[in-house]
């Protein structure tokens, strides 16, 4: 693999601009460079912990619309970089930029309101255990609006309906399914309407078929909102299910191996295990509905 | 065989965690004490659901340990006091030898001590687990400050319970004391009550009780401040939920002591 892969640039990074060693160009994508700014535009980023650097010199944007999907081995960085990302740690180096504006370098206030910007649905839920489903959902509106009860209580509802579990309001979270805090996840990462979604493992341990479901829900979220979403994920069928693109990780070159269309990747990549990662699920039919396939 | 050079390592590293340790409570206080703050300005941005929780959580729920701990210490103390004062034909004393040591020292330092074991372990073990299940994460990526969501309800509730508490403890372990006073001295009430009035000033219940609100303030920033330190396993709760005992019974008894010299040598409380 050359230097180009290790470090790749803004440029590279993009899915039409192809690192140099993938001979065509990848498909289905729109120019990279844009005069509005990025949902999130990543500029030569290392991160790891104390001394020791996970992922270095990263660069790439990720236009606004986009779902994509940040992919790699286990241990190779991935939610570390979705929490640096959304602000939680601070970077060894370089800058994140949401909607143009720098996480990185903002004084605690500015943080928060770039984070409330966003919305995150964490691996585990993270539902807080001593208030009721529609509490939780809830509780981003009454914290940072000055929306009324009854404004909250209809948009509540709202989300809860969109992700499939209105009837559920008094609930609490340990009364419900995997599958179903999971939505609760997402319905509490959509309350302040964001055009940005961070899903962590969305699907993880989950049975495939709400797996397939929860995929549909984030199909639906992105269809009903238009937001931009960032997933980490390792569930293939999920990932060329709903991504439009794929950053590939790895631990070995801490950086970037590959970015482009999931199908395209698959079977077009110049990076041997890329091609092998994407394909170890089994066969992906890479037909015109999937929205990362190749023409 | 550990070389020299290994201790002075060792040393330097328990000296730079210590430096960090300290950095990051001043830090939690400053952080505390903000979101106190705004608590005071915006009262209705207090979550007063959680308050009213923790309140019987510390209070209400804490009452029968306290009742039987304090009673026992007043009974003990008694005792030991009588055993020693008869020899020198003391015993009128011993109504304000207990008064006095249950109201300033004794009532405020137990109360306390079993209100860490109760609550400031609670607050730890509910803070880490929360930690753990990535809840404080998402409290911050939704922009919301986890001292003012989490520590503010904690804090009110316990300054407003642990004083109480103190109150009802001083009395308990008082009624304790009377009662070997009797049994062993055949002392009536109205004796003991008038020894203990001469003795006792109304200012030494202030002072345990104010020194009370001192220690409600310790145990529920340490309790919370080593909640928000736990690591990322369920082992690190149970060593948060020891360390957050262990640190705050020290500091409780620093700032027992600490108080003890303001209150007898700048208030001349002690005479």
């Amino acid at each position: 693999m050359t230097d180009e892969l290790l470090q790749p640039t803004a440029e590279n990074a993009s899915p039409v601009a192809k690192p140099e060693t993938i001979s065509e160009p990848a498909p289905a994508e729109k120019p990279a460079v844009s005069a509005t700014p990025a949902a999130i535009e990543v500029r030569g980023l290392s991160i790891g912990y104390g001394r020791r650097v996970v992922l270095e010199n990263l660069n790439f944007r990720i236009e606004p619309g986009q779902i994509v999907t940040i992919l790699g081995g286990s241990g190779c960085g991935k939610s570390t970089l979705l929490k640096h990302i959304i602000g939680l740690y601070k970077p060894l180096a370089g800058d994140i930029l949401i909607n143009g504006r720098s996480i990185v370098n903002a004084n605690p206030e500015e943080k928060r309101s770039i984070m409330s910007e966003f919305g995150v649905a964490y691996q585990g839920g993270a539902l807080f255990r001593s208030l009721n489903l529609a509490e939780n959902i809830a509780l981003p509106m009454e914290e940072l609006t000055n929306w009324s009860r009854d404004e909250i209580r209809k948009r509540t509802s709202e989300k809860l309906a969109l992700v499939h579990l209105d009837g559920f309001e008094n609930y609490m979270p340990s009364d419900l399914s995997g599958g179903m805090i999971k939505r609760a996840a997402f319905a509490r990462a959509l309350a302040l309407d964001p055009k940005l979604l961070f899903f962590d493992e969305p699907s993880a341990g989950l049975d495939p078929l709400t797996s397939d479901m929860l995929d549909n829900v984030i199909l639906e979220i992105r269809e009903k909102t238009h937001a931009t979403i960032m997933m980490v994920t390792h569930e293939l069928p999920s990932i060329f299910r709903v991504s439009d693109r794929v950053i590939m990780l790895s631990a070995e070159k801490k950086g970037v191996v590959d970015d482009g269309a999931p199908a395209y990747l698959r079977d077009h990549s110049a990076d041997d295990y890329v091609r092998s990662f994407l394909s170890r699920g089994g066969t992906f039919n890479s037909n015109d509905d999937e929205p990362g396939a190749a023409p | 065989m550990k070389s020299p050079t290994d201790s002075v390592i060792r040393c330097g590293d328990m000296i730079l965690q210590l430096k960090e340790e300290a950095v990051s409570l001043v830090s939690f206080l400053g952080d505390t004490t903000a979101a106190m703050w705004e608590g005071i300005c915006h009262p209705k941005r207090l979550r007063w659901k959680d308050f009213l929780f923790y309140m019987n959580t510390c209070g209400p729920d804490g009452l029968p340990i306290t009742i039987m701990i304090s009673a026992l210490m007043g009974v003990v103390l008694a005792y030991q006091a009588e055993v020693q004062s008869h020899k020198y034909g003391a015993d009128n004393f011993l109504p304000m030898v207990i008064g006095c040591t249950i109201l300033r020292e004794l009532g405020p330092l137990m109360v306390a001590i079993v209100a860490t074991g109760r609550s400031g372990s609670a607050f730890a073990a509910e803070i880490g687990t929360m930690k753990i299940s990535e809840e404080l994460d998402a409290l911050r990526t939704m922009g919301i400050r986890p001292a003012r969501f989490l520590v503010v309800p904690k804090m009110w509730a316990m300054l407003l319970m642990l004083p109480l508490l103190t109150a009802i403890g001083d009395f308990v372990g008082c009624a304790g004391g009377y009662m070997v006073m009797k049994t062993e001295l055949g002392m009536p009430l109205d004796v003991f009550l008038r020894l203990t009035q001469q003795g006792v000033a109304v200012k030494y219940f202030i002072e345990g009780i104010l020194k009370s609100v001192v220690f409600a303030y310790i145990i529920t920033l340490t309790g919370c401040w080593r909640g928000f330190r736990t690591g990322s396993d369920a082992i690190a709760v149970g060593r948060s939920t020891t360390s957050a005992v262990v640190t705050s019974i020290l500091f409780i008894v620093l700032a027992d002591a600490f108080l003890a010299k303001i209150f007898t040598v700048f208030y001349g409380w002690g005479s």
